[in-house]
């Protein structure tokens, strides 16, 4: 293999695996804020008893979020060092500008959430936490401007002198701060965080409410699992509306700025009025259109995902040959005439099923466990407690898929020329973006060192989770055993 | 001023913050093994370091964020170039955030002490390859332009030389005396006596490495007579450190000590000056300030922000220092554990 292809493996590796940590940080930071503000409001022994409970869950999976991100700031200078040169002016400013802002705010105030149950007031070490939920969701709307700016370039110029792309005066960076793709983006990818994380809370307390109900701890069961159930379910609900809301919404932009990546999410070789959205296709692996056949499809929907009309001439959208042969006339003084501008069918025809599939699944799973939760109501069925663990992977997921479709959706480009404006030059294949200097045997020792790191790290975080999910809760004890003013052994977060 | 040449001063800004506060955070680490003598003791050396250390760490995220921003020529070149060696330094981080998180975690001694080789390692590492990569950058690399564009040709082991890895010692042993002076300034009792004790000697072998690779990378290498300046600086403070060591004045020897390796990043700094990355083939190959650097609007618009945030940070961050400043005995550390590996207390109750 080339160096090419180690580098795009390494990347997809590194960045799915850190995607999978990151958005259950983001999502559970504010859960666990919310409880926490219970706390303080109701003064109710419960909601600190959930509040240490998932916090300590939190703090388990921060640690590896913040161990896989740092690589990740400085993986565009060691594998794609061509394609820093060529976006550092804009791309680049997004990132310091996230280090500036969120993480120095999320980690300094968690630090102080950790270690202030005894040193802060209690309003003040309430908005630690806050703060902290705060930073996560900042820093995703930073990198999300900067992973933007690669599906739809803006306020850059091209300086043939230079032969990069630059910032377009200061008032770039506001374009660049405020491109349509990221305000599509982002809320996507907040409320896909918080479809994880409210899973997440609901699934791990569902499992509780069963399992203590038939320890005979039912009052356990009502008083303190049931209600962050709740919290859980709620953000479900809520987050499943959004997630198809906002998905919607970049669907539309995405059939005006990346139209083969809507033609290849659809597999739609030819262009079409009223092109329907296909449930299943068979065909074989080569990227090859002709090969496949749709077995099952509903007429018109891709049509209104693109455009928002079913039929008649406003529901047209662009097949993938029909694209390529664009591209290709439009490129070949710079690329050639055989440079192939389809991504790769299967994996983005999938994906992007996956995606909605495993969601929307999510989502109405909340709706079921909201009704079996109803008036008070908690259970001991062991369907509802298998139920439980079955939905706990679903959205981490879904979202895995959510970026592979966008991410293979964009190949062949790393910056994907905007069809709006086509003639500044902003654009760059994935190919051109790769480090020069390094050798392949370079590439794959790192892939293969931080795999396998990766994959003990992984062991061990989902070891830990396992291990302080199962151990619940200090039951609730006679109040002589209990000496006042003592911390609670497990309970304390420090080290 | 131009901006480019404020920004190179910015980034000797942010490097200093990251290697004065993530200095002590490694010395703790380096010095986790050979100077806790019991799991009280090394508890309470993390727990010094525990609420900030992860704050600290972000200085070198902004750092690298900021080259990436200011200066994209030199992001792309240095760390393309330095592949194997910033690898390394990246796997050590990672552990040592796992193993600062998540070693107490389990009630397990086996456990913890997997752990805390992980800590040893993952904070020896980086204070010894963070010292090789700037003396790289004092001493010249195999830069070549290439089709336009600048790039480290040599691989690693063009990076070692006597003089990179002697700068490699010189980081290690000030963030070992760092550590110990840190030590010495947050505990009470028997360990702060026995940090103190170590940091005086400790503070004479990093005064003595410090001035031979200073002295050295000054004749050598500086083409500049004000990089003497901070040389002097840093050698006043290195002795103004072995003498309060000596004093038992822990304050300042922390802040005398900072001051050293503040002015041994603007020794490093000056001696480049005007370059980022010089190239030891060919003085006309070398990658400059004003090369590397980005547009005039980029330059601004970060400028700003820095200017804005910077300061809020420095804030936030000394209110932190101050909540945490009380000395912690070995009675407060108590007894707290994590879980057993395998027993679940919940579920014993449970089965009840
Ligand atoms: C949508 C959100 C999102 C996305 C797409 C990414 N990250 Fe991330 N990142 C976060 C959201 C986040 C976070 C929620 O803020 C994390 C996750 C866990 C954590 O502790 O903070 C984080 C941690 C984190 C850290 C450690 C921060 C610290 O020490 O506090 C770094 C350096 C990065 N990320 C850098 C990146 C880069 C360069 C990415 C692009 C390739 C990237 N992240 C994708
Ligand atoms: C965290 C969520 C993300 C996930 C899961 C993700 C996933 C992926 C995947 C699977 C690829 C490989 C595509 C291919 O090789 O065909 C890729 C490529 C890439 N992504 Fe992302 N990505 C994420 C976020 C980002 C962000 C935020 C940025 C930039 C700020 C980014 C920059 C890139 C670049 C530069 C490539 C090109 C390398 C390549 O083509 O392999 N990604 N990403
Ligand atoms: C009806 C439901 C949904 C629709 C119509 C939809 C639509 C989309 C579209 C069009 C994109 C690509 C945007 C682009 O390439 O520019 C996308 C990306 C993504 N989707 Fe969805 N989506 C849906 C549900 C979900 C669900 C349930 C999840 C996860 C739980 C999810 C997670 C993601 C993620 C993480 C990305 C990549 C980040 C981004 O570009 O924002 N999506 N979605």
């Amino acid at each position: 293999m080339e160096a090419l292809d180690l580098a795009r493996w390494q990347f997809g590796i590194i960045t799915v695996y850190h995607f999978i940590l990151v958005p259950l940080t983001i999502g559970l930071a504010p859960l666990v804020a919310i409880m926490h503000t219970l706390w303080v409001r109701t003064g109710s022994e419960r909601w600190l008893k959930m509040t240490k409970f998932f916090g300590k869950l939190l703090l388990i999976n921060f640690a590896l979020g913040v161990a896989t991100g740092i690589v990740q700031e400085f993986q565009f200078g060691m594998n794609w060092s061509e394609y820093s040169r060529f976006v550092g002016d804009i791309f680049g400013a997004p990132l310091a500008i996230e280090a500036l802002v969120a993480f120095f705010l999320e980690s300094t105030f968690l630090g102080l959430w950790i270690f202030g149950w005894d040193r802060l007031p209690k309003k003040v070490h309430l908005a630690c936490i806050w703060l902290v939920a705060f930073g996560t969701t900042a820093s995703a709307y930073f990198i999300l401007a900067a992973n933007s700016w690669m599906q739809h370039p803006v306020g850059a110029v091209f300086n043939p002198e230079t032969g990069r792309a630059e910032l377009d005066g200061v008032q770039g960076i506001f374009a660049v701060l405020t491109n349509s793709t990221l305000l599509a983006a982002f809320p996507h990818t907040i409320a896909t965080s918080w479809l994880v994380a409210g899973t997440f809370v609901a699934g791990i307390s569902g499992w509780w409410i069963v399992r203590s109900v038939k320890a005979g701890r039912t009052e356990e069961a009502r008083l303190t699992w049931r209600p962050a159930a709740y919290i859980g379910l709620v953000a479900m609900v809520i987050a499943g509306i959004a997630v198809i809301g906002t998905g919607d919404a970049q669907g539309k932009l995405m059939y005006e700025q990346q139209p083969s990546k809507m033609a290849a999410a659809e597999a739609q070789c030819e262009s079409t009025e009223a092109a329907p959205f296909s449930l299943l296709t068979i065909g074989d692996l080569s990227n090859n259109c002709d090969s496949s056949t749709r077995l099952l499809s509903v007429p018109g929907l891709t049509s209104f995902l693109g455009t928002g009309h079913f039929s008649g001439p406003e529901s047209f959208l662009p097949g993938v040959n029909d694209l390529q042969s664009e591209a290709q006339a439009r490129f070949a003084d710079q690329f050639g005439p055989d440079q192939d501008y389809t991504p790769n069918l299967m994996v983005t025809y999938w994906s992007f099923r996956l995606m909605i599939g495993l969601g929307v699944f999510s989502a109405v799973l909340a709706l079921a466990g909201l009704w079996l939760l109803r008036k008070g109501r908690v259970t001991d069925s062991v369907w509802f407690s298998r139920l439980c663990l079955l939905a706990l992977p679903m959205p981490f997921l879904a979202a895995s898929f959510g970026w592979i479709f966008t991410e293979m959706g964009r190949q062949p480009w790393v910056v994907a020329p905007n069809p709006a404006n086509p003639v500044d030059n902003v654009y760059l294949l994935t190919q051109q973006g790769v480090s020069t200097v390094v050798p392949a045997w370079s590439v794959l020792t790192s892939m293969v060192i931080f795999t396998l790191l990766y994959a003990a790290l992984g062991a061990v975080w989902f070891f830990l989770l396992r291990r302080y999910v199962r151990e619940g809760i200090e039951p609730e004890v006679p109040t002589s055993e209990q000496l006042p003013g003592q911390p609670e052994p497990t309970l304390s977060f420090a080290y | 001023m131009d901006l480019s040449v404020l920004w190179f001063l910015l980034l000797a800004v942010l490097w200093t913050g990251y290697l004065v506060l993530e200095g002590f955070d490694f010395g703790v680490g380096m010095l986790l093994k050979p100077f806790a003598r019991n799991e009280n003791e090394r508890r309470m050396l993390l727990r010094t370091v525990g609420p900030i250390w992860d704050g600290n760490e972000v200085w070198l995220l902004t750092a690298g964020g900021a080259t990436f921003a200011a200066f994209p020529e030199w992001y792309a070149t240095m760390f393309s170039g330095f592949y194997l060696a910033l690898l390394l330094i990246l796997v050590a981080l990672i552990v040592r955030i796992c193993a600062f998180e998540w070693r107490q975690k389990i009630d397990d001694p086996i456990w913890r002490n997997r752990w805390d080789w992980a800590h040893t390692f993952g904070a020896w590492i980086p204070s010894v390859l963070w010292g090789v990569a700037f003396a790289n950058l004092v001493q010249g690399m195999q830069i070549e332009i290439i089709d336009g564009n600048h790039q480290l040709t040599g691989g690693f082991f063009s990076l070692i030389t006597p003089f990179t890895l002697l700068g490699g010692v010189t980081t290690a042993a000030l963030f070992l005396t760092h550590g110990a002076v840190f030590l010495a300034l947050k505990t009470d009792g028997e360990v702060r006596v026995r940090a103190g004790l170590l940091a005086q000697r400790l503070s004479i072998g990093s005064l003595l490495v410090a001035a031979v690779w200073a002295v050295w990378a000054q004749l050598a290498f500086s083409s500049n007579v004000f990089s003497w300046v901070p040389l002097v600086i840093a050698a006043l403070s290195l002795v103004g450190v072995v003498i309060a060591a000596r004093a038992r004045r822990e304050g300042w020897a922390f802040a005398l000590n900072a001051v050293a390796i503040a002015a041994a990043v603007a020794l490093i700094f000056s001696i480049m000056y005007p370059n980022v990355m010089p190239s030891s083939l060919n003085p006309d190959w070398s990658l400059t300030i004003a090369g590397a650097s980005s547009s005039k609007a980029t330059l601004q618009v970060m400028s700003v922000i820095a200017l804005v945030m910077v300061p809020i940070v420095l804030a936030y961050q000394g209110w932190t220092l101050w909540v945490f400043r009380a000395r912690l005995t070995g009675a407060q550390i108590g007894s707290a554990t994590g879980l057993h590996p395998f027993r679940e207390r919940s579920f014993e109750n449970v089965d009840r």
